[in-house]
This record gives structure tokens, sequence and C-alpha cells, in this order.
């Protein structure tokens, strides 16, 4: 049988919350990823923890992107379907490319599973002439996995559970792989429970022997390696990389890391994260409420911890007064976002990148605070560390954005060892006074900030709150000069930060052309994927992506105006593009994507092509 | 730090600010007592830490001079939290009001007593909101007429202890602004017991709730009204020592032993380490202005018993990890537990 290279390759798992589509999704990411593919994943999770079987609300999907070439997205459209049951067909078969493959299981058609999902009376798709348009595969996998497992003591429930193993083994054998990874991983996770072993490895084999046996199969596919960097690597989501940001971050900054939470969809995984690290000396907190999660973490900051807060939108709706509190008291405190679907409770399982503006301003008062974005599932380690670094040495409240798509998205990381990171941030409490020196709370350095210095430092007592305050000594000021003294030192400091980050740098194409397409969070890898094919087809486009949305890199301004357009895509109904607006007086064009979906990179380009012409 | 114990006096625990509450004002009483207090117990300055909220008895922290954070409305009890988290070696102090803690601050209030955190709470309880001038409080007396009620309250009455010991608080108190030497002997021990102090202060907010706890400081009232418990004695009251409370069933009853009926031994002798008499003390709670032969007012430490506190239990298991896993291999968190090489 030939084989086919493909360049890329984007499948879909997707069935019933219980048909083990997670599990089987990743498995086969971590196979691939060690055929050296590069890759991105994306888990599409049911809102409902036990949504009805066998109907649309209940289907879990999991998407799977890798090739040859760098892959900075899970995929716009599939190249291969793999339905469990009818729900799964109707909601996923309008991403799949036409000509796809589509693998369905048969007996996830029968009558009740066709009545749950809506499909016309004794109209079943797999046999009516609908999907001529795809390469159809209709296996009848319950019924083979039975048969596989005959022999078998195990019930037949347990026997069921098993036939997401026959999905993985045909997929195994199209894409020649070698399946060893996963049976060290069965044999590793049912090492004490032989039977279900068995029936896995049996089940598993099953699907590579039928893959090989039927002849409807014409092609085998292989994926080149990826020209990725040499070293090594390991996979990681979004919200697990956030949590080990933080956990190193405290690390070299030589504090107890500190986190407040209450949970919430979709950063609750940072508190599970942080809470099983106990070892690395974090405590992690379940608070009350959003309200009492970030003001234990000021009073943790205030006592020297690193304090830290994660939620999502209507969290940091909750948490505006407390933040505002910590700007006023200049200590150190990181508050993270995971943002989804708004407003109120929203979209919670669905993505989006609309708490921007929330974040810049939603506060009451001239409320400066560092604002920051994470760009891709591993960024979301570096942007961690970033905030704890400018948190700490800025005595200042960060709010690192993060959202639904980043959190729960995956891609391989080439991961820093502990002595890449960087050893010189260990913290200087102030501890002493000179001869016949007063302490003031409120003395500035020449980046505008202010000592810390923590509750138990003997002869530094001094009281601090959320009243203005005279600077320097920090007593209650209800003095007109001050106030405004105040706000424009505040204001200075946050900007001043400007001066200690890296300037923007283009992540692809170069200086000077028709069209700068500027994002900002998780529209990194559409934008990237976009960009690359255009400039692939000759067209004049760069793209820049921000970290640092408050401040903003130096020379951004500068950057801009090297192109005849920019353009700034968002999940959102516009919100940076306000920003850039305002603040360089240019006539950025918006393009907006607001269903709580990721932004594709087509869409991206078809957004860039309207420009350049 | 060292555990040298140093004689200080309350002065030294006196900030350079000029005190701002209104002249006459309850909260200054107990400034000097807690002062007094934090001197007797030697307790050296810079290992005390003073959280408030916002209302007039929040402004606490800038007269004492320790280290001191005066934070936003009803917040003070989670900002302790987090505070006595990172470092359980302080000695911490809530100042709150009756508006701060009661109401917007009663959720974090009823958590910080389940979690028991070793710190002491003085609840300046004045029944009105003062610094908003004169707006009626969660524990101000229905009917009452104040400026967002002119035609009375129709809220009904927050009862504070009753509150603290549903959620299971290890110690639960009362005292009053105008009794100096009473008020000095519970914050001493609030500071000794270990776990969540929780003290209500009858504080006199002179301007806008005048007299609101005069029965129980008049000398002319406050024998029949107020009842000061304390640790193996029965329960008397009165100018001459002639009411008692007995317990019928579970039922208290006010008793004139000058009747005959009852003795001085068929008394409830008070033990603060039974919470369900404790609850009960909680309920008198009567207004004896409106109620003839009202149950008295009980003052003093209603219920102190020990139980776990969530710091060191956060400590302990943080320990005990690090003795099972060791103290945390960055490069083992880093790489995971599957890595592969590409070439």
């Amino acid at each position: 049988m030939p084989f086919q290279y493909k360049d890329e390759v984007t499948i879909k798992f997707a069935g019933d919350s219980g048909d083990g589509m997670q599990l089987t999704g990743n498995e086969f990411t971590g196979n691939t990823a060690l055929t050296g593919s590069d890759l991105a994943t994306f888990p599409d999770f049911p809102a409902e923890i036990r949504a009805p079987q066998g109907t649309t609300a209940g289907v879990s999907g999991f998407q799977l992107h890798f090739g040859s070439r760098r892959i900075f997205t899970p995929g716009d459209r599939c190249d291969v379907l793999v339905v469990m049951n009818a729900a799964a067909l109707k909601s996923h078969l309008n991403s799949l490319k036409k000509g796809g493959i589509l693998i369905a299981n048969i007996d996830g058609f029968d009558h009740k599973n066709l009545r749950l999902s809506k499909y016309p009376d004794g109209d079943n798709p797999l046999q009516n002439g609908s999907l001529t348009d795809y390469e159809l595969h209709a296996l009848p996998i319950g019924k083979l996995t039975r048969e596989a497992l005959r022999e078998s003591p195990l019930g037949t429930k347990d026997k069921e559970r098993a036939k997401n193993m026959f999905v993985l083994g045909f997929l195994y054998w199209l894409y020649d792989r070698d399946m060893q990874s996963t049976i060290d991983r069965l044999n590793a996770k049912f090492a004490r429970q032989p039977d279900i072993l068995q029936a896995n490895l049996l089940v598993l084999k099953a699907g590579w022997h039928y893959a090989e046996t039927i002849e409807t199969l014409g092609t085998r596919y292989r994926v080149a390696p990826a020209p990725l960097p040499a070293g090594e690597y390991r996979n990681i989501m979004g919200n697990e990389a956030l949590s080990i940001g933080l956990i190193a971050a405290a690390r070299q900054l030589q504090l107890t890391l500190f986190y407040g939470s209450y949970p919430i969809t979709p950063a609750s995984d940072i508190l599970h994260h942080l809470a099983k690290h106990k070892n690395f000396g974090v405590k992690t907190f379940q608070a009350e409420d959003e309200i009492a999660a970030i003001c234990a973490a000021i009073g943790a900051s205030y006592g020297g911890n690193l304090g830290i807060t994660g939620t999502s939108g209507p969290g940091l709706a909750l948490k505006a007064e407390a933040i505002g509190l910590a700007v006023m008291l200049e200590l150190p405190l990181v508050i993270i976002d995971v943002q989804r679907g708004g407003p109120s409770t929203g979209l919670p399982t669905k993505t989006e990148q609309a708490d921007l503006l929330q974040a810049l301003y939603g506060r009451n008062g001239e409320c400066p605070a560092v604002v920051l974005a994470a760009h891709s599932p591993s960024d979301c380690f570096d942007t961690a560390m970033e905030a704890c670094r400018l948190a700490v040495q800025y005595m200042t409240p960060v709010i690192l954005l993060s959202d639904g798509y980043i959190a729960n998205g995956a891609e391989p990381w080439q991961f820093p060892t502990a002595d890449q990171l960087p050893q010189d941030w260990k913290v200087k409490f102030r501890q002493t006074l000179q001869a016949d020196e007063v302490f003031l709370p409120y003395e500035r350095d020449e980046k505008w900030v202010r000592p810390w210095a923590i509750p138990g430092t003997d002869t530094l007592t001094h009281r601090i709150g959320g009243l203005e305050k005279e600077d320097g000594t920090g007593n209650i000021s209800y003095s007109p000069a001050n106030h405004e003294y105040m706000v424009k030192v505040r204001e200075a400091k946050i900007a001043g930060i400007a001066d200690d980050i890296a300037p923007q740098t283009l992540t692809e194409g170069v200086e000077n052309g028709d069209l700068l397409i500027l994002g900002w969070g998780s529209t990194y890898g559409a934008i990237r994927s976009a960009v690359r094919d255009l400039i692939a087809e000759g067209h004049s486009v760069a793209h820049a992506h921000l970290r640092h949305l408050r401040p903003l890199p130096r020379n951004l301004g500068d950057l801009l105006r090297q192109y005849r357009r920019v353009l700034i895509p968002e999940i959102n109904n516009g919100q940076l593009v306000k920003v850039i607006r305002e603040q360089y007086l240019l006539p950025a064009v918006p393009f907006n994507k607001i269903q709580g979906l990721p932004i594709t990179s087509a869409e991206i380009k078809i957004a860039a092509l309207s420009l350049l012409s | 730090m060292t555990d040298t114990k140093i004689a200080l006096k309350p002065k030294d625990f006196e900030t350079d600010q000029e005190v701002r509450w209104c002249p006459g004002c309850g909260d200054y009483a107990i400034l000097k007592q807690v002062q007094t207090a934090m001197a007797q117990l030697a307790l050296r300055p810079s290992d005390v830490a003073v959280i408030s909220g916002i209302g007039c008895s929040s402004r606490f922290p800038y007269y004492i001079n320790t280290y001191g954070l005066h934070s936003i409305h009803g917040r003070a009890a989670a900002i302790a939290s987090g505070l006595r988290m990172a470092n359980p070696n302080l000695s911490v102090w809530i100042a709150t009001g009756d508006g701060d803690c009661l109401s917007i601050g009663g959720n974090h209030f009823i958590h910080l007593l389940r979690r028991n955190f070793d710190l002491n709470i003085l609840l300046f309880n004045n029944q009105i909101y003062g610094l908003t001038k004169g707006q009626y409080s969660p524990t101000s007396e229905l009917h009452k007429i104040t400026k967002s009620t002119p035609v009375g309250v129709i809220d009904h009455p927050l009862n504070p202890l009753s509150l603290a010991l549903g959620a299971d608080a290890s110690f639960v108190a009362r005292s009053i602004d105008r009794d100096g030497k009473h008020l000095q002997a519970m914050l001493l021990r609030c500071e000794q017991h270990r776990g969540s102090s929780f003290l209500e202060i009858y504080q006199n907010c002179n301007i806008f709730n005048d007299g609101a706890f005069e029965l129980f400081t008049d000398k002319a009232t406050k024998a029949d009204t107020a009842l000061f418990v304390e640790q193996g004695k029965p329960l008397v009251f009165g100018t001459e020592a002639q009411y008692g409370i007995r317990l019928d069933g579970h039922q208290p009853q006010r008793i004139d032993l000058r009747e005959g009926s009852f003795s001085a031994d068929d008394l409830w002798l008070h033990d603060e380490t039974d919470l369900y008499k404790a609850q009960l003390l909680a309920r008198f709670f009567d207004d004896p202005r409106t109620t003839p032969n009202a149950l008295p007012r009980v003052f003093g430490i209603l219920y102190a018993a020990q139980r776990p506190c969530y710091e060191y239990d956060l400590n302990e298991q943080i320990a005990q990890q690090q003795a099972q896993k060791g103290t945390g291999n960055l490069d083992e968190l880093l790489s995971g537990n599957e890595t592969w090489f590409i070439a």
C-alpha cells in the first residue's frame, strides 16, 4: 500500500461524554509528539457535567492539528473526523473538509441515537447518501469490540468502554504509527487490573488489524518531523503552564507563593494544579468568594508572600474594588483572568477576549495597573513569570489575561531547566533604618517604587490604607495638590515600566509594508499561520503580537506607522483597536468574531486580503 | 525577632497622628484599653498588625503604633486571614464596626470564625452608621428613627454573638466601652486565646445614637440589666445581688432570690466551655427598654474552647508534603512526567 506524505493534518475525535474521546485524543497526541511533528490541540467539552447521553449537548470533542511544518493553532477544518454517534456527526460534520475522511461508529446510529440527535425518523445519514462528499468509513465499532473481547471475563459495560481503543488502533494504522507508547501507558495505568489491561490491548490491536484487513482504505499517511529546534520537549496545557510559571517565579523571587481563589470556569484548574504542589511551599486558599480570594492575597502580600488570585471575567468584576486597594497600598499582587464569554455568566465554557477594557480601566478612580496577556498554552509560563516579576519589582497589581482557548489548549513546549531561569530576582525587603532616619513607607526610588517593609520587621512599624495619602509619610492627606500629585505618580510608575520591557518585535514579516496584523492573547496562532501563508503568497504583511498591554511597548507607535494599514483581529467587539486608535491616532481596522469560538487563520486571511486589494 | 520581653507602656503604642473621632466618642476609651492591653501583654509593636475595613472604628490602625492596614469596607477579615496564613507569628487584631463586620462583611466574618484563624476581632457595636452620618445598621433596634428610616426601622436586628456561635466561633465575649476594667480583662483573654477571639464591644456613638447602651452603664439601671458572668460563678445580678438565672429544663428563668422559692444553690453556674449554655446566654437579647423583667444582657466570656486553627493546619500540611516528597524540585516540575527529544 502506498504512503502519502502530508504537510499537516487535523483530526477531530467526537463522541458522547462517556465515549473516552478526550483520552483517545490525548493518547494520539502523545504518540504524535514522539514522531517529531509540531502540534496543537483543543478540547471542546460539553457545558454540562453529565449532559443527556446521545444528545448534541452531550458531545465531547478533541481536535489535534499536527504537521511537518510549524503548527500554531489546533486547525481550522478537519482532514479526519471520528464520530462515535449520530449526535457527534450532527455537531461536527461542518468542520470536516470536503473529501475528508469520516470514521463513524455504526452502533451509535441506531434508532434511539438518531432520535436523540434529532435526525428525521428512519433517515440514517450513514445510509441515505448525504455523505457522498466525504470518504466515509462506517464501522460497527461496538460490535467489533465485543467480538474482540468474546473471551474476556469483563462485564458488558466494561467491554463497551474499550471501544475507544479500537478507534485509536485504527488511526495508528492509518498514520503508520508505532503503538508502543500507548501499550506502555496502558501497562502502567492498569498494572493492577489485568483483565482491563488485556481488554484494552486486545481492542487496540483489533483496531489496527481491522484497518489493515479491510480493503476500503486506499492510502496510508505519513507526516515527516517538523523543523522544531533541537532539544527536550513536553506537552503542556495553558492553565498548567501558568501554574508552573507562578511556582517558578516564586522560587526565583525567593518568596512563598500564596494563591487565593474561588472556583470558576475556566480558571479552577490553576487552583487544582497549585494545590497539588504544597511541597513547594505553595499555600492555596479556597476562599468563600471572589472578594475574599483577592483580599486574602493582598493580606498575604502585605505579610511578605507573593499574593496571587485567579478568576474569570465575572470574578474580575467582583475583585475590582480590591484591585484599587492594592493600587493604593502599592503592594505586589497578580490577578489572573482566564477569560470566557460574557457579559454576566455568559458562555462559561467558551472563549472570548472581552475583558481587556475591564482589565485596563474597570475600577473606580484613576487606577493604573499593569496588564499582560499570554498568547499560547506554553506562553502562559513566560507571561506568569513576567507578571510576578513586575508585581514585585514595581510593587503593583498585575492583571494577567489568559482565556478558555489557551487554558485548555495544549502544545509541545521546549521547557527551560531551572538554571536557565533568571537568577537575580531575589526580593529585598526593607529591613533596617539608618541612625536618626524616620521610616517613610511611601518614599520612592528612581522608578517611583516604594519600599516593601513587612510586619514583623523591627523598627519599621507603619500604617497604610485605601485613603489618599501624603507622598513619603503615607499619612492620610486630603490636600488637593497632593492628590493630583499622587495620581500622577501612580500613573508614572506604571508608565515607566515601558523602559523595563522588551521593544515590540515582529513575529512574522519585515518592517515597512502594506499591512501589519496586530494581535494580543489567543489569536496568536491563527494570525501567525495566516501571515505565513500570505507572505508565501507574495503579500507584504507582518505580524506583531502584544504581551504588554499596559504599559504598551515604547516603540509600538513607530512600528505601527511603518505600514499602510493596521488590522486588529479580536474575539470581542473591538477593544484593543479602541486603545490603539486613542493612543496613536491611527485608523487601525478591527476584525471581530464574537461566537465563543477562536478566530481561524482562514478568516484572518480573508480579512487581510480585503485590506490588501 | 527575639523573645526577650521588653517593658512597654501604653504610650509606646500611640502614634503621632491626631485622633479624629468626635469628642466624647466611645472609641477613645477602647483605643486606650487596647493600647494598655498590648503593653500589658508585652507585645512588641513590630509583631502586631491591626487590620480594619471602613467606618469610624476602622480608623483604629492609624492610632496604634504597630503595623496597620486600613482596607476597604467589610474585607478586614479576609485580609487578616491572608496575613495570618503568610505569617502565623504575628499578633493580628481586626478593628471593625457593626456595619463593616455584620452587613457588608458578614460573609467574611462567618467564614473567618469557622476557619478559626488565630487572631482577635474587636467589633465596635454602636448600632448605627456613624461615618456616613446616621443611617440604621444591622444591629439597630426595631422602630428606630434614623435618617434612612424616618418612620422607623423594620429590619429585624442581628444578634452578633448568636451569629458567631452559629459559625462555630471558638471564643465569644462581650464588653462595653464605659467599663474600662472589664474591657481590659476581656482584651487580655482575647489575645491569650488560640483561635478567632470575637469580642463585641458596646460603643456609644454620642452624635448619632447617644445613650444606646445607657441602661447597661447608668448607675441606676446597670445592676438590674447587665449580668457579668465569670467562670464557675452563679449567674447573679441586681443592685443587691437579688436576681439570678436558673435553668428550668432548657429554659432560662429570671428569679428573684428574695421571694424565697429558690436559693443561690439553684442558680446556673457559668461554664464558658459549655457551647449549649453559651448559645442560651447569647440569646439573652431582650430590649430592657421595652421588655419588663427582661433577661439581663450578658457581659464577659460566653464561650471559649480549643479547636484547630486554619493557618497552623495549612503549615502542617505543607510540612507533611515536604517530608513525603521533598521541598520541590523545580526541574522535575518543569519537565513533567513525559518528555521527548527532537534532534
